[in-house]
């Protein structure tokens, strides 16, 4: 009896021993996919944003170019692009003459508001409904008012005030994130409160685009800051700018879901959008802005500007040529020969005048190229990248004089501070450089944020821009906080939110959550799965998208045209085309086979997808355009739609294609474009049903995604 | 593992690129350092399966004296060595089912929470309670909370493969 019993133990405990050793190993194998999933979420997102650098110099391209081809005065993009305040916005008539039908069953909003008007829309979208466009307007009317007043910089003091709750609800804010956050809900156990005396909130930010409920997210905000005014603060964030609205849904859902008034509902949320004040201070210690700063930054300037003139990161100020008086500019040059930087490319671009960049300077948006110095490849992805400095080559005498570009005038510098403000990160390394990821803004090192702080008193800076997996992240020493509220960002499962309180000993405390879609809670291993099943999703996209590319460098490693490169040569070819730091080797079985002797398969990395219709008639160089650039192309087209008929003439299609493939360095010849614009013109009357068009250049995965998550397993190869 | 089948000459420089990034994921500073308290994360995610007295070993020969942080000019080359000599070799299956079998003393197909909870968290090489409460969120069943044991098995073992 004793030996069995020993004998047991024993055996019981090398049971264990191994048991726990492959749990521990499962966790680990778990913890890895669950940090490659991350990476691909945020290489493609800071690919995604390089893409809309892209478009907003696409846009500045088209409204330099455009007029020029139509031959007409100003044109419908550049006012929507550049509208020219209008004055009857300004009215209250603007929404008093707005009829509501009696059918209309959604909140009916009486100002100045009161706690059952907010509680009220609360209730509302709860319930899915929309708010009605009268009130709509109204609110931003009275949003607008109100904003006015407010200088820049908010000084808040937590003297007069319970802790200040600090929240990012950043793009993609799920409403849910928002009523979580603000009010007693059966959804999470985590309730703040809603904004009062007792709970004062700062929200930093990016409270549009993204989400499908980016109207009903702000409109909420812009009430509570109705309602108290001083219990209740909002900063601009990046995404609080029109042109990032065409790109990122905002503008989008405006359209869809208010067909007549959209429009002047854009327009006043514009306004709205340029009037929030830029950063907000407590008690004179703590600073808090949505993206970060440069070495630039200075906060009594900030205070002094007209923070609405700067509309949008994306239309950097034009400067005309009346700056640079021709008959003075050798005088000039000579004076500035040090510092004056040519880009020989740049020499034939003198009619370029409303895109020369800030020369010198750690932070400006690239400009625009003219046809005759694009490259292949169109998107900077590397800090090499230089910024082409357009410098004037005018004919003086018999030669041709470089002029630099003049010192910044005024509202350049006020552009630039506002840009630093809303789009800058931190980094480790020290110094400023340009946030070449971004576009725009500055990396900022430890040592940017020291001298800040102590040049104005500060001891923290909080700020949000970038999602963080727990939430919240510290860096530079602890002087720098950054905050994420919207949980589940890329996916269920992808991330927590957090927000931070702060009292009077100005010492931040963190708050973490995660909103599920299941009461049940989900296991870290279906979490995991989730997540990384939609980020590979994202990834074969990117993919299918890129095909033609990827094909033609995988087979410079396969000469002999088997289908089949080693898996270093494959890593290599996906690294090089896609550039997404991304660890090829180990995605390797999500995303391609493998043939029996061991080598990769190539073609099989592209079985999973396929286009949503049958194609029209393309070749796959203009397909792969058309998928990839999909979405701007659909901004483009929806611009031009004034009346939203869901149709715009071949002219205008052909206009537009060419331009912009022009533009993209994209050698598709006219004849295609016919064909292309014939082919789709269905009925023959001259009219293109782009949204039907569009949809051909859908990608489509092929297997329903649940069913693969169901049986537990991933597309692709084993 | 069928990479192994290409040509002994490409296999170490593969090797190195698998090893730098996971040890990439763990590296927050980008200064190609980590803490020594994700080394069993890494080495675990490459398809090892090392005990805790393994672990510590390696620590010990890739440490940088007492900084709590492993370089990867260290980590490489003993990693490389491990994952060439196929060191610590998975758990198959069928091991692991016996396993689970001699804990189950009654035979009864599963394992109650709290016999689990006893084994793993008293003998071997103990479990924290927060592993603990991990693995039973992860494995018990939701209506009675019983580890079925032989159905797990196969289910978390399907991974693609490094």
């Amino acid at each position: 009896m004793k030996c069995n019993c020993w004998c047991f133990l024993a055996a019981a405990m090398k049971a264990a021993v191994l048991i726990q050793r492959w749990y521990r190993r499962y966790m680990a194998r778990l913890e890895m996919r669950r940090r490659y999933t991350w990476n691909i979420f945020q290489s493609i997102e800071y690919a995604g944003e390089q893409d809309q650098l892209q478009l907003s110099s696409f846009f500045s391209f088209m409204l330099d170019n455009f007029t020029q081809l139509n031959g007409n005065g100003p044109d419908l993009i550049s006012q929507l692009l550049d509208p020219v305040v209008d004055p009857w916005l300004d009215r209250e008539t603007c929404y008093k003459l707005i009829p509501v039908p009696e059918s209309y069953t959604g909140p009916r909003l009486s100002f100045p508001l009161s706690v059952s008007d907010t509680d009220a829309l609360l209730g509302a979208f709860k319930e899915q409904q929309t708010l009605h466009a009268r009130y709509v307007l109204q609110l931003l009317y009275e949003t607008k008012r109100l904003l006015k007043q407010m200088p820049n910089i908010i000084h808040l003091s937590t003297s007069y005030t319970n802790e200040i709750t600090i929240c990012d609800l950043n793009k993609h804010a799920l409403l849910s994130d928002l009523i979580i956050t603000l009010s007693i809900s059966r959804l999470a156990a985590l309730q703040n409160g809603l904004p009062s005396a007792e709970t004062p909130y700062v929200f930093n930010g990016d409270f549009v685009d993204r989400g499908k409920k980016s109207i009903e997210v702000v409109s909420l905000l812009f009430a509570y800051l109705l309602l108290y005014p001083d219990y209740m603060h909002l900063n601009r964030g990046n995404h609080e700018d029109h042109i990032m609205n065409l790109r990122y849904g905002f503008t989008k859902e405006v359209m869809q879901k208010y067909k007549t008034h959209g429009r002047e509902i854009l327009q006043l949320f514009q306004d709205v959008f340029s009037l929030l004040p830029i950063a907000t201070v407590i008690d004179g210690k703590i600073l808090i802005v949505h993206g970060g700063i440069s070495d630039q930054t200075d906060l009594d300037f900030l205070s002094s500007i007209d923070r609405h003139k700067v509309k949008s990161a994306m239309r950097f100020p034009r400067r005309s040529l009346e700056h640079l008086d021709i008959g003075h500019s050798c005088k000039r040059k000579r004076r500035q020969c040090g510092h004056s930087r040519q880009d020989s490319a740049a020499s034939t671009s003198s009619s370029s005048s409303s895109s020369s960049s800030l020369s010198s300077s750690s932070s400006s948006f690239c400009s625009p190229r003219t046809p005759s110095c694009l490259s292949p490849r169109p998107c900077p992805s590397s800090p090499s990248m230089p910024y082409t400095i357009n410098v004037l080559q005018v004919p003086y005498l018999d030669s041709l004089s470089s002029v630099p570009p003049p010192a910044p005038p005024q509202h350049d510098r006020e552009w630039k501070q506002v840009v630093d403000i809303l789009w800058s990160d931190p980094k480790t390394q020290e110094g400023c450089s340009p946030n070449t990821f971004r576009g725009g803004g500055c990396y900022f090192g430890p040592d940017v944020t020291r001298r800040l702080l102590l040049q104005h008193g500060l001891q923290l800076l909080i700020r949000s821009h970038e999602c963080k997996q727990e939430g919240y992240e510290l860096c530079h020493g602890g002087q720098v906080i950054t905050i994420f509220s919207a949980s589940n960002y890329y996916e269920e499962g992808s991330n927590r939110g957090a927000y931070i309180k702060v009292g009077r000993e100005l010492v931040p405390r963190f708050y973490q959550y995660q909103v599920s879609r299941t009461t049940r809670k989900l296991t870290l291993t279906q979490r995991v799965r989730a997540a990384e099943g939609t980020a590979l999703k994202a990834l074969k996209e990117k993919l299918f998208t890129h095909r033609s590319e990827l094909l033609s460098g995988l087979q410079q490693y396969d000469q002999n045209n088997t289908g089949c490169v080693s898996l270093s040569e494959w890593a290599q070819a996906f690294e090089s085309v896609l550039r997404l730091d991304l660890p090829w080797r180990t995605l390797r079985p999500h995303l391609a086979r493998l043939a029996p002797d061991g080598s990769v398969d190539y073609q099989s990395c592209f079985e999973d997808m396929e286009p949503g219709i049958p194609l029209p008639q393309v070749t796959q160089k203009l397909a792969d355009t058309l998928f990839r650039y999909r979405t701007d192309i659909e901004i483009i087209f929806n611009i031009i739609d004034k009346d939203h008929s869901g149709l715009i003439s071949i002219e205008e299609f052909r206009h537009t294609w060419r331009l912009f493939s022009a533009h993209l360095g994209v050698d598709i010849d006219d004849r295609a474009i016919d064909d292309l614009a014939r082919s789709i013109d269905f009925n023959k009357d001259g009219s293109i049903d782009f949204t039907e068009f569009l949809e051909a250049f859908r990608v489509v995965h092929k297997l329903n995604n649940k069913e693969q998550q169901l049986n537990g397993k991933t597309a692709g190869g084993k | 593992m069928t990479e192994n089948k290409q040509s002994g000459e490409s296999i170490v420089p593969d090797l190195h690129k698998k090893i730098k990034a996971a040890f990439k994921s763990f590296d927050y500073e980008s200064n190609n350092n980590v803490d020594v308290r994700e080394i069993g994360t890494i080495i675990y995610s490459l398809g090892c399966f090392p005990t805790q007295a393994d672990l510590h070993d390696i620590i010990a020969e890739v440490e940088e004296d007492h900084t709590g942080c492993i370089p990867l000019d260290k980590f490489l080359p003993a990693m490389t060595k491990v994952l060439l000599e196929h060191k610590f070799p998975p758990i198959p299956e069928d091991l692991l089912l016996q396993a689970f079998e001699v804990l189950d003393k009654q035979k009864k197909g599963y394992l109650e929470p709290e016999e689990l909870t006893k084994h793993m968290t008293e003998e071997g090489e103990l479990f924290t309670q927060e592993e603990m409460e991990e693995m039973l969120t992860a494995l018990a069943d939701h209506k009675n909370n019983y580890v079925y044991y032989k159905d797990l098995i196969s289910q978390l073992t399907i991974d693609p493969d490094l």
